[in-house]
């Protein structure tokens, strides 16, 4: 069942056509991929899924209901979490308080109560040992190397036990072992029945780790379907020109 | 009648501040920084000329063969030793050192000068120049003729050298520059310099159409401050436009209205166009990073 | 097996911070030397001073809650200074308050008014990105200014509006503006810690970092920073009330001054701009300087001197203010402690050795 879709989307930048009459569909419960070559538009589409660009027409939907006009932050309410390509934390706060902050609370009396409530420190441990960050927990975020940067961009969006994790390129610049760890608990949250969408260029992590791959090209969708599929589609090898989808084969 | 006069009048002052203001926003473009101290650094040279054409009896446009390469070398200086030792924070950072200047500025030039307003003085100041039924001074002739000249300066500098192709590359991508072999550190300190040293020109300018003392930077720097916001940062042509516009309006408001009004519509302006555009007249719209 | 520990066995790393008890007798220490203060040195000239230093101390702790925590630099928050001033002079006048304690009644109008003025401010200059806000704010004080002169009717145009003195002895006169204005200081420093301390405060900090990555997760970043804009306000809005109270008058050049604007900034970054009493220590510090000049030297311009220079070298050594450098050198304090610590164990008898 599509539990996020696009249908139509179509963003200008000036003479640049990043989105063409995109249409997509990422399937509830699955591990989505989202691949395509360099300039097809897939940061694009996250920054238009997730609220930080509104496309010039065409419909983002989220189990049926239009969020297209949606801001960030409605975004996120509704259940849809992201990272970004090139992490971004808050580097003056310390690791904990960082996992604190996705923590949601209604009312404006709660907003006035201490910062880290019983619950909430609760989970924001579980989070932070959940990726195996408990032991930096009171360091400053920005004194993190770049892996653990990234590891804590997974466990804050975690803490608010988002529907949908849209990562953006999650293994960029990050060692293997980091990387086998970082897919292992991407499959573990999947069990537990959370939605992930993952723009990749490492084809064999995304090859080994997905349910169901689109790829992007030139804007728009070009196919979707299963990872053996995909890989071995002839549209996709001239779209990539040949590089990345040989080495893998 | 007057107010077709008034209209001219805002256009030929308009000249000399979209001069700064070009010089202000193109600093702004090149380095991501906001030179606040341009109000004290024109009063500086306007003092500057003062004291050369009282002492010296030359003429305040000669006065500028010695204030302008003084006052480029003193932006060149301020860049190196304020500006590019500034690593996080540079936009707030670099505005409070240059806030910190200029208020420097501005207190020695009180104690050296005292409060007392002058004015720079020439034989021909005072003479006017007749087109039909309207009288221009002819100073704020001569003045737009020089603003107009050395924008235009500007533009062939910008687009028509090498040196104004690597200050175009450093403003739109300055890691791309730099990949390119462009260094983008002296382009910045030159681009301040050539700011700093239209300031000693404007100097002159402000200091011959208006009579001045150490203060007279606020009302300098708040004009230029709105005249580049509703131009939109960065952008040297919305600048332009917007420094006739807000002047032309000032003048038209002062002789319809009253004097006073004149200079609060100026702002009032502002914060009408800033509810419906933030980004200015011309700026673009705030792209959130990624 | 051995009993004690070593360093490296230790499940979590020691704590970085001053410990609690050097904290709270500083604080108290601090708490006693002010509450004394005027009555040691009763010298009207040195009370002045005090009683200075107390208003800028709430006016510093207060913009600190916006501009500190949330990183917006609100240049022009001599607005809110100037409309507590002119609110004060205002309504003392038209409700023909008496001068003397019923004048102190004004300062929760002054609060209320200046907290009401942030609200419209507010929702037009937070609008725009950071730099541009900065100007705005400037270019805002300005046509305040500019108000001040024309609306000659109700403002008294250059003239400006008197505050009838309270016909006090004068040696001790200070004294009620000096106690008025430390309570009110405490309030401020009290209320800037629990902010600190409650979720809302996490969240200016986290637009402080980074606005955008804030908005990703749930952050109502127009709403935090309004709250936190009019909450400052507020007190520099009391701050101008005792301000137009204790000096008697109110002119349009020094109730919306960018000098002030420009204090403010130097005292919280001096003290350490985004912490809890950095600013108070950079006002009470800068203040009593100031206030020494005055007295030594007369005239602004030496003192505009001083103060961009000061500002300048601040910007350029010690951006981030005396409690940060404090709570830096402890923390590299604690990490040679246990480096030394270490050292030894590693160097210790041979039996560490075997254990392993």
């Amino acid at each position: 069942m599509t539990l996020l879709g696009v249908e139509g989307i179509v963003k200008n930048y000036g003479g640049i056509q990043a989105l063409r009459n995109c249409t997509m569909n990422f399937q509830e419960g699955a591990i989505n991929g989202l691949i395509g070559p360099n300039g097809s538009g897939k940061t694009t589409l996250f920054n238009v899924m997730t609220g930080y660009e509104t496309p010039d027409s065409g419909k983002v939907t989220f189990r049926g209901k239009d969020i297209t006009n949606s801001t960030p932050d409605e975004v996120f309410a509704a259940g849809i979490g992201r990272t970004f390509q090139l992490t971004r934390i808050f580097p003056r706060l310390t690791v904990i308080e960082n996992v604190h902050i996705a923590a949601q609370r209604k009312g404006l009396v709660a907003q006035m109560r201490q910062w880290s409530q019983p619950d909430e420190r609760a989970r924001a441990l579980e989070s932070l040992d959940f990726v195996g960050l408990t032991k930096l927990s009171r360091e400053p975020a920005g004194s993190l190397s770049y892996g653990q940067q990234k590891l804590l961009e997974f466990a804050f969006i975690m803490v608010a036990e988002p529907k949908v994790m849209l990562l953006d390129e999650p293994a960029g610049g990050v060692n293997p072992t980091l990387l086998k760890h970082l897919g292992g608990r991407i499959k573990e949250l999947n069990k537990t029945g959370v939605t992930f969408i993952i723009v990749e260029h490492d084809m064999e992590f995304v090859m080994g780790i997905c349910d169901q791959v689109s790829v992007m090209h030139q804007g728009s969708a070009l196919i979707e379907g299963k990872p053996e599929i995909v890989r071995n589609d002839p549209a996709v090898l001239e779209a990539y020109l040949g590089t990345d989808m040989t080495e893998v084969n | 009648m007057l107010v077709l006069q008034a209209i001219i009048e805002g256009v030929l002052v308009g000249g000399f501040y979209a001069l700064m203001a070009a010089g202000l926003t193109l600093v702004f473009g090149v380095m991501d920084i906001v030179n606040f101290a341009i109000g004290a650094l024109i009063v500086l040279g306007a003092y500057l000329s003062y004291s050369i054409t009282t002492h010296f009896h030359i003429d305040p446009f000669v006065s500028l063969i010695f204030t302008t390469p003084l006052m480029t070398a003193l932006g060149m200086v301020i860049y190196v030793f304020l500006i590019k030792p500034i690593k996080t924070n540079k936009v707030v950072m670099s505005l409070l050192t240059m806030f910190a200047v200029a208020t420097l500025i501005e207190g020695i030039l009180d104690i050296c000068y005292n409060s007392g307003f002058v004015q720079i003085h020439a034989s021909y100041i005072n003479n006017s120049l007749r087109i039909g039924k309207l009288n221009f001074p002819l100073i704020y002739v001569l003045s737009f003729l020089l603003s107009a000249f050395l924008l235009s300066c500007l533009y062939l500098v910008t687009y028509r050298t090498k040196f104004g192709r690597s200050l175009r590359a450093s403003m739109q991508n300055p890691v791309a520059a730099r990949l390119v072999g462009i260094d983008t550190d002296r382009v910045s300190m030159i681009t301040l310099g050539i700011g700093i040293g239209l300031a000693a020109i404007g100097g002159m300018i402000f200091g011959t159409t208006n009579a001045f003392n150490a203060s007279s930077s606020y009302d300098i720097i708040s004009r230029l401050l709105v005249i580049v916001i509703l131009g939109g940062f960065g952008s040297v042509g919305g600048a332009l436009v917007a420094a006739i516009f807000m002047l032309v309006i000032q003048d038209v408001v002062a002789v319809v209205w009253s004097p006073v009004w004149g200079s609060t519509a100026f702002y009032m302006i502002l914060m009408v166009v800033l509810l419906v555009r933030p980004q200015g007249l011309f700026g673009k719209k705030g792209v959130r990073a990624q | 097996m051995s009993t004690d520990t070593t360093i490296s066995q230790r499940p979590t790393p020691p704590s970085y911070e001053v410990p609690k008890v050097i904290r709270f007798g500083a604080l108290a220490v601090g708490f006693l030397v002010l509450v004394l203060f005027p009555l040691v040195f009763n010298n009207p000239t040195i009370s002045t001073i005090g009683v200075f230093a107390m208003i800028f101390l709430m006016a510093v702790t207060g913009w600190n809650i916006f501009s500190g925590y949330t990183g917006y630099i609100a240049l022009g928050h001599a607005v809110f200074f100037g409309i507590g001033q002119y609110a004060t002079a205002m309504l003392a006048s038209y409700w023909q308050i008496p001068p003397g304690w019923e004048t102190f009644l004004l300062i929760p109008v002054s609060m209320f008014l200046a907290g009401l003025a942030a609200i419209p401010i507010g929702l037009i200059v937070l609008r725009v990105r950071k730099h541009t806000f900065i100007v705005l704010t400037i270019a805002l004080m300005f046509i305040f200014q500019l108000f001040a002169y024309n609306l000659r009717g109700w403002t008294g145009g250059s003239q400006g509006l008197e505050v009838s003195q309270p016909p006090w002895d004068g040696s001790i006169f200070n004294l009620p503006y000096y106690y008025v204005g430390l309570f009110l200081a405490i309030v401020a420093i009290i209320s800037s810690f629990m902010i600190r301390r409650s979720k809302f405060g996490l969240s200016l900090l986290a637009i402080r970092d980074d606005e955008d990555r804030a908005r990703s997760l749930g952050i109502n970043t127009r709403n935090s920073k309004l709250t936190a804009f009019v909450i400052s306000a507020i007190f520099l809005g009391a701050a101008g009330c005792m301000y137009a109270m204790f000096v008697g008058s109110v002119y349009p050049q020094f109730s919306f001054d960018p000098a002030f604007d420009l204090e403010l900034s130097i005292m919280a970054f001096a003290g350490g701009l985004g912490t809890i009493l950095g600013p108070s220590l950079g006002a009470l510090i800068i203040s009593g300087a100031q206030q020494y000049f005055l007295i030594t030297f007369g005239g602004a311009n030496v003192f505009l001197i001083v103060y961009g220079a000061l500002f300048i070298l601040i910007l350029r050594l010690l951006p981030g203010g005396v409690v940060p450098a404090i709570s830096d050198k402890w923390r590299s304090h604690v990490v040679r402690k246990e480096q030394r610590i270490l050292d030894s164990e590693l160097e210790g008898p041979a039996e560490a050795g075997a254990h392993k």
